[in-house]
């Protein structure tokens, strides 16, 4: 295999506690490639969000790192734009200010100010915001406010998009309607993404990989899926694509039948976290395990 | 039903909307201007009627009336001294012009009016201290807030010294005060009086506190996604203080500066009693001892004005506050 673009190996952290220290990752290794589109799912509290925090920069590994085109991350830097769950934009600042704010930091040396003014407002045409640049975050819907979020992320030109749920808290049509600006969006440009999501659907739909998190506490990678699908994909035609929802029932299984049970958990954590589950034999083998676990057990 | 009648109906439906809206626009002028009347009034008919019982060694309490002749009595009292001023430097002027028109080249001097400060001019001297201490509090206080609220460090540093302070009636520092003042600010030529730098370094000590103590918890509770957009964005400290830190704390800055100022005008009465420094403390103080039949008229129209200027002086940082703050729709209170 040749050098990753972006390179996640034995990752672990530990939080203090006041009841001592807290495991809460343990041994995560996850190799992407550039233009990669992956998914990190798993329930509430697996350290998923972790994962992100620590690739963005934002949290210090305990051990192990993370390598973005042969650097090492240690700070949070524009080069891995976050698009946060809860938008995560200044309130007194209108939509065009809070791209600007990145942009003007940012391309201060290398764009003029006209430049600039046609990189924001290029950056907001892509996710359909032009409209209301004017605006302020309250006087827009929640999906506009997460549009304009990654439009200041895209405005970064990042190596790597983190989505921390970015969909998480809208509608399911709102919801929706973003997935598929996104995958336009990816499509057109090629970002690498990382994206961090509870929904089963949203994962299968837009992801080249999905990463299943193993519980915590000293969560680690469960299960890697690759997804297969042809691109531009499309959610109607998906929706009966037998496929699509073998992808669908292999994400569901290790969620609600491995990831339940305590002690398949620990089966689950002992595998060769960057094994590629093959989805179609998991399908098949309606009775539970797959070679890889049984290999292990 | 023929048309007309369906008019008819119509417009008799019409006019009872109109009734019910001019209704509902009565009784919400009832709510809003005619309660608080209500409650004015009530409370001016207990006072006369309270006032009239109590009789001191200076006559009787005085009620609403005797204060409403008192503060007709300090206008014209003001109006005089204001002539009297006037007709100075106009017997200076044309002393002058006459001794000028002798000899064009004579020294001619005009000597400040030195007459007793009225109550307004005392009301312009207090208000006059307490926006000097008033803004050099706050040019201290909010950079030391910013500073404990981004740092936990500097906060635990900081705190024990604050806690102490807090709790300190500035009026104990008075005293300090008057001997640093006149043992530093030595001059031939001072731009300020000295009683008015003790009066304000005084207010100037009290208004510290409730701006830092805000200005800290506003800048410690930013919301984290913003600071961490800045981290990614990495932004410099000085613009991440003045594109994220500011804009985002400014309505607890705002909470404490209310806080500072209204304490603030609380002290300085106390603080201008104290030392006889010129001020509405002083104007009180002063009839107290003068004693005369006016007097304690005259203190309750001192009272009641020192209480509407506290009340407008919060308006007025009430309407500084919408016009900063970016969260229009924020309930000021």
């Amino acid at each position: 295999m040749p050098t990753p673009y972006l390179d996640i190996s034995q990752l672990g952290i530990e939080f203090d506690t006041d009841s001592g220290p807290f495991r809460a990752l343990e041994n995560v290794n996850l190799k992407i490639a550039q233009g990669e589109f992956v998914s990190l799912i798993g329930h509430s509290g697996c350290g998923k969000s972790t994962v992100l925090n620590i690739v963005a920069g934002l949290y210090k590994a305990t051990e192990g790192g993370v390598i973005l085109e042969g650097k090492e991350v240690n700070e949070p830097g524009p080069d891995r734009a976050v698009v946060f769950q809860n938008h995560a934009l200044m309130p007194w600042l209108t939509v065009y200010q809070n791209v600007e704010l990145a942009v003007a930091h940012i391309f201060k040396k290398t764009k003029s100010k006209a430049e600039q003014r046609d990189w924001i407002e290029h950056n907001l045409r892509l996710v359909h915001m032009d409209h209301a640049m004017k605006k302020l975050p309250h006087e827009i819907s929640g999906g506009m406010k997460q549009r304009v979020g990654i439009a200041r992320c895209l405005a970064m030109q990042p190596k790597v998009l983190l989505m921390d749920e970015p969909f998480g808290a809208l509608d399911a049509l709102t919801r929706a309607h973003l997935q598929d600006s996104l995958m336009e969006i990816q499509n057109d440009l090629g970002n690498t993404v990382i994206m961090i999501t509870h929904d089963v659907d949203e994962a299968v739909l837009l992801s080249d990989r999905i990463v299943m998190m193993s519980n915590g506490p000293a969560a680690s990678i469960g299960e890697v899926l690759q997804v297969d699908l042809p691109r531009p994909r499309d959610r109607l035609e998906l929706a009966e694509n037998p496929e699509f929802n073998r992808y669908r029932q292999a994400v569901l299984k290790f969620l609600y039948e491995k990831q339940k049970n305590p002690a398949k958990d620990a089966s689950a954590k002992s595998t060769d976290s960057n094994s590629v589950t093959d989805a179609s034999k998991t399908a098949n083998q309606a009775s539970a395990q797959t070679p890889h676990d049984s290999a292990a057990a | 039903m023929s048309t007309d009648a369906l008019n008819h109906f119509g417009s008799q439906l019409l006019s009872r909307f109109r009734q019910v809206d001019f209704y509902r626009l009565v009784a919400q002028s009832l709510k809003n201007l005619g309660i608080p009347l209500l409650g004015v009034l009530i409370f001016l008919a207990l006072w006369h009627s309270v006032a009239t019982n109590i009789v001191t060694s200076l006559g009787q309490f005085p009620g609403p009336s005797e204060v409403w002749e008192q503060s007709k009595g300090l206008i014209a009292e003001h109006q005089a001294e204001r002539q009297k001023a006037e007709d100075f430097l106009q017997r200076q002027l044309d002393r002058n012009a006459s001794i000028l028109a002798e000899n064009p080249d004579a020294e001619v001097r005009i000597r400040d009016y030195t007459g007793r400060p009225t109550f307004f001019d005392q009301i312009f001297t207090s208000l006059k201290t307490v926006t000097f201490g008033f803004i050099l509090a706050s040019i201290i206080a909010i950079p030391l807030g910013i500073v404990c609220g981004l740092s936990d460090l500097s906060y635990r540093a900081v705190n024990p010294i604050i806690q102490v302070l807090k709790p300190v009636s500035p009026l104990a520092w008075l005293p300090l005060v008057t001997m640093m003042v006149s043992a530093l600010y030595v001059s031939d030529d001072p731009m300020f009086d000295k009683s008015f730098l003790n009066s304000a370094f005084t207010v100037a000590l009290c208004c510290i506190w409730p701006t830092v103590i805000n200005t800290t918890v506003g800048v410690a509770s930013i919301d984290r996604d913003l600071i961490d957009v800045s981290r990614v964005i990495r932004l410099p400290t000085l613009v991440h203080v003045q594109k994220i830190v500011i804009p985002s704390a400014i309505p607890m800055i705002f909470t404490g500066l209310r806080m500072s100022l209204a304490t603030g005008w609380m002290v300085l009465i106390a603080a201008e009693m104290l030392a006889q420094n010129p001020g509405l403390g002083k104007f009180i103080w002063d009839e107290f001892q003068n004693g005369s039949s006016n007097s304690l008229g005259r203190i309750m129209v001192a009272v009641i004005a020192i209480g509407l200027i506290g009340f407008c002086l919060d308006r007025l940082m009430l309407l500084l506050q919408r016009k900063v703050s970016w969260d229009k729709n924020a309930i000021l209170r």
